[in-house]
């Protein structure tokens, strides 16, 4: 890399451009206006603070016009942003255009999307696409409805214990996904321990519970692994809410339901939207819970990559599916960002 | 609906901490009474208990003929409104005022009148529209104010409602509150503040707290001129509280003797003399002491006047002086026998 033009060590301009003590304490308290001042309500000012706060504004932008315009010129900041640039292409970007590339070439070389059509056609697709779908949003629902009832009662309701259950939440966040599955395979899998209670207690030849290999496995299994998602920013949002606000509530003679709904829901609302997008992504490109529930007959999309890719050696269909994976995902996030900017959170 | 507040041996502790000491207190229908106290001497303590989001570990508390210590916040009837405001931010002003009334399933046709009612009552009818984080804070208070009397509470509680509020508007909105009072006299209303000024203006009555107890109550007047303990001489208003002790014909103060009213104290008891700084004179008069000026600060109409008597500062409040004394200087200042108060040594002990 080129040494910078001028040793910043040296120079004037770039030793300027940090403001000394007495000049930032200048621009602290320009026009004398005490800082509380301008922490209060519009409504209040008087006249003559608001000019004496819009010269001090016009001062404060002079003092960063000066230092911007001493600044490194704009091929030094050039120079700074090409190494992030270049590690973020060669990790990420690269390969992400090669699973595009891979995606549009056919074997008989050139450029079609004919194998997006043979993707789209086949039947095992639409069905993979319609499981990822439900299931995900099966699970976001499951845990937005738990995750705001266990939020609920850590916050509000004083018990021993409590602090310990919101920290154990935090290090539930760092466990592997299929940590989970496989604890749930201890206890309710075809040889677990709730079958074999049962087989030993009836001497029946399988227990009952099957259900772990069928799609309401995996289904609980992802939400037991994602409602922490949606309760940690539940639990800030909910710290947030101050409670003398429940109290007049109640002293107005709401009833908890009602203070719930009226009162605490909607503040909460952001969070929720947060925490679910966050989970909805997720759970669309979850892949170790539904391999380690071995229910075969789920196939998600990313299965199916799996499948396409390693079991099938059909590169070009997996990376169909997997861009079209990426393009939800993405395209989801998109309409997170829009409607949560909407709502004004 | 008129009804008071009745606290019968109320007592409020936090794991073996006692908050609140059998409190006995009573508030008259449509009385404004006053719980002056610093903080932690347990004033909050009993408004919560009144409003029911602390339970009482011995004790009762009636309101109106109801004993309310076992029933829920929601069903005791009561309008609060506290420091921070705690408007519920996602509603318009209107709908916060509609809340109270929609919980307890006033008639829908009903709802829009009584908000109306409220807003106007408060002079906040042209916000209704309004978001709460688009008001100043008086204007948050006065809508707080109107959501608590739109379910036409008999009984007010108001906890340091003007504390977050600069002087100016605190002085605006306490003249507004003596207002409403006016226009409700059936309200009774629980009025919690640490700050004297609020108390003396609008209380009917003053209950002035320390160290979980009661320690005083009284009209202001009453708690202002004739003080029964220390605490409250020193927490109502400004005083001069000096060691005296009882003599003949008045008391002993460092070496001389002062002409007061001593009711009957025994003779050569310990005692503690209370003068409000703006009784105490600059001259010669009727009682006088001479001292050295320790510290004079200038207040505008008046000169506070920081006077060593024999080893005790004396608070004097004169008015504006034209030449006011210098540091160190020797000064005679006297006060009239009948503007001093007796207090018997050890009452605050309790």
């Amino acid at each position: 890399m080129g040494r910078p033009s001028e040793p910043p060590v040296t120079n004037g301009p770039a030793a300027v451009a940090v403001p000394t003590l007495p000049q930032a304490l200048d621009s602290a308290r320009a026009g004398g206006t005490p800082i509380a001042l301008r922490n209060d309500c519009p409504q209040r000012d008087q006249p003559d603070q608001r000019d004496q706060r819009d010269q001090a504004d016009q001062r404060d932008q002079a003092d960063q016009r000066d230092q911007r315009d001493q600044r490194p010129g704009p091929y030094q900041a050039y120079l700074w942003a090409l190494p992030p640039v270049v590690v973020l292409s060669l990790v990420f970007l690269y390969p992400l255009a090669l699973v595009v590339q891979q995606s549009f070439q056919p074997d008989s070389g050139g450029t079609s999307a004919q194998a997006y059509g043979d993707v789209f056609a086949s039947a095992a697709f639409r069905e993979a696409l319609g499981t990822t779908v439900w299931l995900a949003s099966g699970s976001t629902v499951g845990c937005l409805v738990l995750g705001f009832v266990l939020a609920l009662v850590i916050a509000f309701v004083p018990f021993p214990g409590g602090k310990a259950v919101a920290k154990f939440i935090d290090v539930f966040l760092s466990f592997p996904s299929f940590l989970i599955t496989l604890a749930l395979l201890f206890i309710y899998g075809t040889v677990g321990m709730a079958n074999g209670l049962w087989t030993d207690a009836t001497g029946a030849a399988e227990g009952p519970f099957q259900f772990l290999t069928t799609p309401w496995g995996v289904l609980l299994a992802e939400v037991t692994y994602f409602t922490p998602f949606v309760m940690r920013p539940l639990l800030a949002a909910f710290s947030q809410i101050d409670t003398a606000q429940l109290e007049v509530a109640s002293s107005l003679g709401a009833r908890p339901a009602r203070i719930v709904r009226q009162v605490i829901l909607p503040e909460a609302l952001p969070a929720l939207a947060a925490g679910g997008s966050l989970v909805l992504v997720l759970c669309l490109n979850e892949f170790g819970i539904v391999l380690f529930t071995g229910a075969k007959g789920v196939t998600t999309l990313p299965m199916l990559v799996y499948s396409k890719a390693i079991l099938e050696s059909d590169y070009r269909g997996a990376c169909v599916v997997a861009v079209v994976n990426v393009l939800i995902s993405v395209g989801l996030y998109v309409l997170y960002r829009v409607v949560s900017r909407r709502v004004g959170a | 609906m008129s009804s008071g507040i009745r606290f019968d041996r109320v007592s409020v502790a936090y794991g073996g901490n006692t908050v609140l000491d059998s409190l006995d207190l009573t508030v008259e229908p449509g009385e404004v009474m006053a719980l002056l106290g610093p903080s932690g001497s347990g004033k909050t303590t009993a408004l919560r208990a009144v409003a029911g989001f602390v339970r009482p570990a011995s004790g009762r508390v009636l309101i109106g003929d109801r004993d309310v210590t076992d029933l829920p916040p929601y069903r005791r009837g009561i309008g609060m409104v506290v420091q921070q405001y705690a408007l519920f931010p996602h509603m318009r002003v209107e709908d916060n005022v509609a809340f109270g009334l929609k919980a307890q399933k006033v008639a829908k046709g009903e709802i829009r009148g009584r908000v109306a009612e409220a807003l106007e009552m408060t002079g906040m009818a042209a916000y209704a529209r309004r978001y709460p984080r688009e008001l100043s804070g008086g204007q948050q208070q006065r809508v707080a104010i109107a959501r608590a009397l739109a379910i036409r509470p008999g009984v007010l509680l108001l906890d340091e409602p003007l504390s977050a509020l600069d002087a100016q508007l605190r002085s605006g909105m306490l003249a507004e509150l003596a207002r409403l009072h006016r226009e409700l006299p059936e309200v009774s209303i629980l009025y919690v503040t640490h700050d004297q000024v609020e108390a003396l203006t609008l209380a009917d009555r003053i209950a002035v707290m320390d160290k979980a107890r009661l320690q005083d109550v009284g009209t202001p007047q009453e708690l202002y001129r004739a003080p029964r303990t220390e605490f409250t001489a020193s927490f109502v208003g400004n005083a001069n509280l000096l060691p005296v002790t009882v003599a003949a014909d008045g008391v002993s103060f460092g070496g001389v003797e002062l002409k007061v009213d001593t009711g009957g104290a025994t003779r050569g008891a310990s005692a503690t003399l209370c003068v409000r700084p703006h009784l105490v004179g600059l001259g010669a008069g009727p009682n006088q002491v001479v001292g050295t000026v320790s510290e004079i600060q200038w207040r505008g109409a008046t000169h506070r006047l920081y006077i060593d008597v024999d080893g005790h500062r004396v608070m004097a409040d004169v008015r504006e002086l034209r030449e006011p004394p210098g540091h160190g200087e020797s000064v005679t200042v006297y006060f009239a026998p009948e503007d001093a108060v007796l207090l018997a040594a050890g009452v605050t002990d309790g």
